[in-house]
């Protein structure tokens, strides 16, 4: 038999359904009699509700905030000191404060029809000013988005290195403004809701497309004040989350009140429409951030002030403070250096509240540091690779703590980077550089070196005041009568294949054929609770879990085929499937038709848990695993254009143990497209109103298969010293180093022509600008 | 993202069409491929009474050709014309221009015919056909007309069409043997609408240079005599001497407000395409 244990790439088992077209979504279902729901959604940024008119004729099918006036609103509360609380109706009040916020429901029997009821509906607004501008949300006098706050302040947080002394001295200062743009999630699936009353079992049933069907139980719950076990939450195959779905979100609370008022089935399912204009919702970041360093390019502080415009609301059960909580945190990145002054802010602004997307906060801060490490080695005359080495973290230094009290587990940072510098094949490029491209276009390359954080746990997070904390996570695994395992976890899959790699898990335990293995995921009822799959973590935590219920299955089976055996139970193991004595062995179907069903010839002290064990893990340290990699691009600017094509990428990658590389390679792939979206095509604009400018796919650009090169993943494998096999959690990674990777290597080609850019994306029209303020400066320059 | 209710006829002749047409007195919508259309009836940006399917009508899907050029009816589509449905040795540009329209998913659905009177400035068959001095064919379904395509659209998603009228066909003139043609478009990824573009016939026996900038924010820009901007009549093979400031004042006087140099790159490059030997 082929491996199929950790560490083998087997293919995926869910893919056997998906590639047949045989996944099951939530618009896949259907229900007879299920009635379909459209949303009147604001029209304006910032504004107080005169008035919602609905014809007569619709009357009893539209419903607004009146309606829903026994439902809580959803607060996303931090215990920070200083964090201003926001509270967020379901269906908007007194005061809208975004484009596309929800105003009220409209059923019907189908989705055009509810369409032309919300058309129908006339909303007078008394308009406000709206504060669209993060920088400019915080000048006096700045329009307030929570009046009562007195200004637009979420919270703020600070690290105060005293780095004065070392400022005033330091033979290098550069400084650089960078602004990330506010852009869409865009899974491929959209989020949708289906809610229905299973009077059987007394359920208010949700079939929602989430990536925490528990965290959305509990938040519908205490939304409409109804016990977490009158919810069920069925998440079925979901295509895409990129924390998108890790929320609750106000449709499912609205959905699920509907479906108790019109006591039949109801259905939402959003379009690209509501995507684009409703929930341009990532990665907005503003930095002015200042590197002081030696003349050898040895990073001495790094001072900087960030803005994260977190829209309106505070998002449950994130809330609003994270996204700026990580960047004051992990701006340092694996650097080592030792004054480090840093001010963060969450700022409110009339947009939607902002989710945190995959890699959160991390492309951001690693586009800030790595753009000035290129502006210390172009100031220090050095190659910016050589003055990535000087100032990483280095193998002998771990355990490490770095300047930020991150503590790393392991790993060789600057292998990862020489490795990247020889894949891409640096003396080359600059030897083709120097010759120049034969059409003219102007050649450059970049590199970006980051840390992954994942799988934080209690330790990390309780002490930001979440209003959920994650803690131990659990697995139940249970070999049936037949011998066949199944597994329940209350992770989520939704793209990550944990179908195969928790199964993986369970097989390099017991042995199993993974063919005999189920995991069963996305359901509250069977599934032990659970804050879902985000951060990276599912296959530390669940994965951890499920070898830990193996583990202790393991020892129950052990017992009982010893006893088959005729032998001590010290004398046996389990292998592939069996547990095997001293020349004899027992199938764990023996095992099991044992226990089921033949309890005769059980053991006396048999465990009376039976082959069915629930068991809680966390790694032993719970500080995060530190995932690391290393990205190179090789670009080619188009002067004539100011397009951009990317001749080659690397990526060098340690994510400890690969349970199995395959699919990592996979997330890595999968992720780094995104990265190049938001680094060349994605964003969403907004006017001075606070108007969303795409609101189609002719405006919003997503890299498709042309845009996106072969990537070239390198492996490292750095096990972690405190996670079962070592793992760590890799999910983001990907999307975290082509912005920064892709502007350093596009400032190195404008590097010929005096010119830089600083600001995503980076459109043609922003390269041509740039280009055209390089000649300018040569201009003045000469004499 | 749903329709606004519509009636839905399929016409078997121009005159059924038409009539359709007529009788709808404006509020009803010609369907070919329905690669603009459908999008924008989800999006409710356009709300017809009704949508009359001219793909079942046999005249709209022939393509003929005589010494004077080729007859390419409106619904014959762009992978007909990618495939080489529409062939003629001295237009193989056709070709060239169809396998860069968007995906190959639209183009065998998507119609020369529908994207000419889509008139999206953003298109690439309304400034490759103006390049080519082609005619729109016109029909109320009883007389035909002949219009200049250049006349035929008016603005930006503006056509001369009258109520009761559709559009027949397109008549391409055939260049001389030796006639060069260039097609350039800046797009930010492949299969998008161009930010800029443009289009170039070079026919030096025939005497004849004009040059199109398309994707401006109206009608193209068409410079019938291109040795005004680019530098006299060229010689095969020759480097481009675009006029920048010429074309930037063409462009300014035909609206365009965004930064012209876009612009003027792909005028530059199409111009390249067609000099080349």
């Amino acid at each position: 038999m082929a491996r199929q244990g950790v560490g083998a790439s087997v293919l995926r088992k869910e893919d056997d359904r998906f590639l047949r077209g045989r996944g099951q979504y939530v618009a896949d279902f259907r229900f007879p009699g299920a009635r379909e729901v459209a949303f009147v959604r604001s029209s304006v940024a910032h504004g107080r509700i005169r008035n919602v008119h609905v014809p007569d004729a619709h009357k009893g099918a539209v419903f607004t905030a009146h309606d829903l006036s026994n439902v809580k609103p959803i607060r996303a509360a931090t215990a920070l000191s200083g964090f201003k609380h926001s509270s967020e109706p379901i269906l908007a009040c007194d005061k809208v404060r975004y484009v596309g916020e929800l105003v009220a429901i409209c059923v019907a029997a189908s989705r055009a029809q509810a369409e032309d009821i919300a058309d129908s509906v006339t909303v007078d607004y008394e308009e406000l000013e709206p504060v669209v501008d993060m920088l400019a949300a915080r000048r006096p006098h700045a329009p307030l988005v929570h009046e009562e706050w007195g200004d637009n302040l979420f919270i703020e947080f600070f690290q105060d290195g005293a780095i004065d002394r070392v400022a005033e001295t330091a033979a290098i200062k550069v400084t650089r403004e960078i602004r990330t743009a506010r852009h869409c999630m865009f899974p491929l699936e959209g989020r949708g809701v289906l809610a229905h009353w299973d009077a059987r079992l007394g359920f208010l049933t949700l079939i929602s497309a989430t990536q925490m069907p528990h965290i959305v139980q509990r938040g519908v719950a205490e939304c409409l004040g109804l016990n977490d076990g009158s919810i069920r939450v069925i998440s079925p195959d979901v295509g895409g989350g990129f924390g998108y779905k890790g929320l609750l979100c106000r449709e499912e609370v609205a959905l699920a009140w509907l479906a108790m008022r019109v006591g039949t089935a109801v259905r939402w399912l959003e379009d690209c429409r509501e995507h684009l204009s409703a929930n341009a919702n990532c990665r907005e970041h503003h930095y002015r951030i200042t590197a002081y360093a030696d003349r050898d390019g040895r990073l001495l502080a790094l001072d900087c002030v960030a803005t994260v415009d977190a829209g309106a609301y505070s998002v449950y059960p994130t809330s609003s403070a994270l996204e700026a909580a990580q960047v004051a945190s992990l701006l340092p990145g694996p650097y080592d250096f030792s004054l480090y002054r840093c001010r963060s802010a969450a700022v409110a602004t009339n947009k939607c509240p902002i989710l945190p997307y995959r890699g959160v906060a991390r492309s951001g801060v690693c586009l800030a540091i790595e753009v000035i490490m290129d502006a210390i080695a172009r100031q220090a005359g050095i190659e910016p690779y050589e003055v990535r080495l000087r100032n990483l973290v280095r193998p002998e230094q771990m355990p490490f703590e770095n300047v930020a009290k991150k503590q790393f587990d392991g790993g060789d940072y600057p292998q990862s980077l020489r490795r990247a510098v020889a894949a891409i094949g640096l003396p080359a490029i600059r030897e083709r550089q120097r010759k120049g491209e034969p059409d003219g276009r102007l050649l450059g390359v970049g590199f970006s070196i980051f840390c992954e954080q994942g799988a934080m746990g209690t330790a990390v997070l309780a002490g930001w005041g979440r209003p959920v904390v994650p803690g131990y996570e659990q697995a139940a695994v249970r070999l049936t009568a037949d011998g066949d395992l199944e597994i329940r976890v209350g992770t989520h899959s939704h793209g990550q294949g944990h179908e195969t790699t928790l199964a993986q898990v369970a097989h390099e335990i017991l042995g199993v054929d993974l063919d005999r293995i189920k995991v069963l995921q996305g359901d509250t009822l069977y599934s032990p609770f659970s804050t879902g799959t985000w951060g990276s973590r599912s296959m530390v935590m669940a994965g951890g879990a499920v070898a830990q219920a193996s583990r202790m299955l393991a020892k129950r089976a052990s017992r009982i085929g010893a006893w088959l055996l005729q032998t001590e139970p010290a004398d046996v193991r389990i292998a592939n499937g069996s547990v095997v004595g001293r020349g004899a062995s027992v199938t764990l179907r023996e095992v099991a038709r044992a226990w089921y069903l033949q309890p005769q010839n059980l053991p006396p002290d048999v465990d009376e848990g039976g082959l069915e064990v629930t068991a809680g893990y966390r790694p032993a340290r719970d500080m995060g695993t530190f995932s690391y990699a290393t990205h190179a691009a090789l670009v080619a600017i188009d002067p004539g254009t100011g397009l951009i094509e990317i001749l080659d990428y690397v990526v060098v990658e340690d994510g400890g143990k690969l349970v199995n590389p395959m699919i990592v390679d996979g997330q890595v792939q999968g992720g780094t497209a995104q990265g190049i979206g938001t680094c060349l095509l994605e964003a969403v604009s907004f006017d001075a109103q606070g108007q969303p400018l795409a609101s189609t796919m002719l405006d919003y650009l997503i890299p498709g298969a042309t845009e996106v090169p072969d990537i070239r993943v390198l492996h490292m494998e750095t096990p972690s010293p405190h996670t079962e096999f070592g793992m760590k959690g890799i999910g983001e990674g990907g999307a975290v180093g082509p912005p920064a990777a892709i502007v350093c290597a596009v400032n190195d080609a404008l590097r010929a022509v005096g010119a830089e850019v600083h600001d995503l994306p980076l459109t043609p029209e922003r390269i041509l600008d740039a280009i055209a303020a390089g000649a300018t400066a040569r201009e003045t320059r000469r004499p | 993202m749903k329709p606004t209710n519509f009636e839905f006829a399929r016409a078997t002749s121009l005159g059924e069409a038409a009539t359709i047409l007529r009788q709808a007195a404006g509020s009803a919508r010609v369907v070919a491929g329905g690669q603009s259309l459908g999008p924008m009836l989800n999006l409710r940006l356009v709300q017809p009474s009704i949508l009359v399917d001219i793909t079942a009508i046999p005249e709209l899907t022939r393509i003929e050709e005589d010494a004077g050029g080729v007859v390419v009816g409106a619904c014959v589509t762009t992978s007909d014309i990618e495939d080489g449905r529409v062939r003629v040795e001295e237009l193989p540009i056709l070709a060239t221009v169809a396998g860069g329209v968007a995906h190959r998913a639209v183009r065998n659905r998507g119609t020369i015919g529908g994207s000419i009177c889509h008139a999206d400035p953003a298109g690439d068959w309304l400034p490759t056909l103006c390049a080519l001095a082609a005619e729109c064919i016109v029909t109320d379904g009883r007389q035909a007309r002949r219009i200049p395509i250049d006349q035929f659209v008016t603005g930006a998603f503006e056509v001369m069409l009258e109520p009761g009228e559709l559009l027949q066909a397109i008549r391409i003139p055939r260049p001389s043997r030796t006639a060069r043609c260039g097609y350039y478009k800046v797009c930010r990824k492949a299969g998008e609408f161009a930010l800029a573009s443009g289009a170039v016939l070079l026919d030096c026996e025939r005497d004849r240079f004009r040059a199109v900038i398309g994707a401006t924010e109206g009608r193209p820009v068409v410079v019938d005599d291109a040795r005004t901007i680019l530098g006299g009549m060229p010689q095969p093979g020759a480097a481009v001497r675009l006029d920048q400031s010429a074309a930037n004042e063409l462009l300014q006087r035909a609206g365009l407000t965004a930064p012209a140099r876009l612009h003027i790159t792909a005028l530059a490059r199409a111009a390249a395409q067609a000099m080349a030997t």
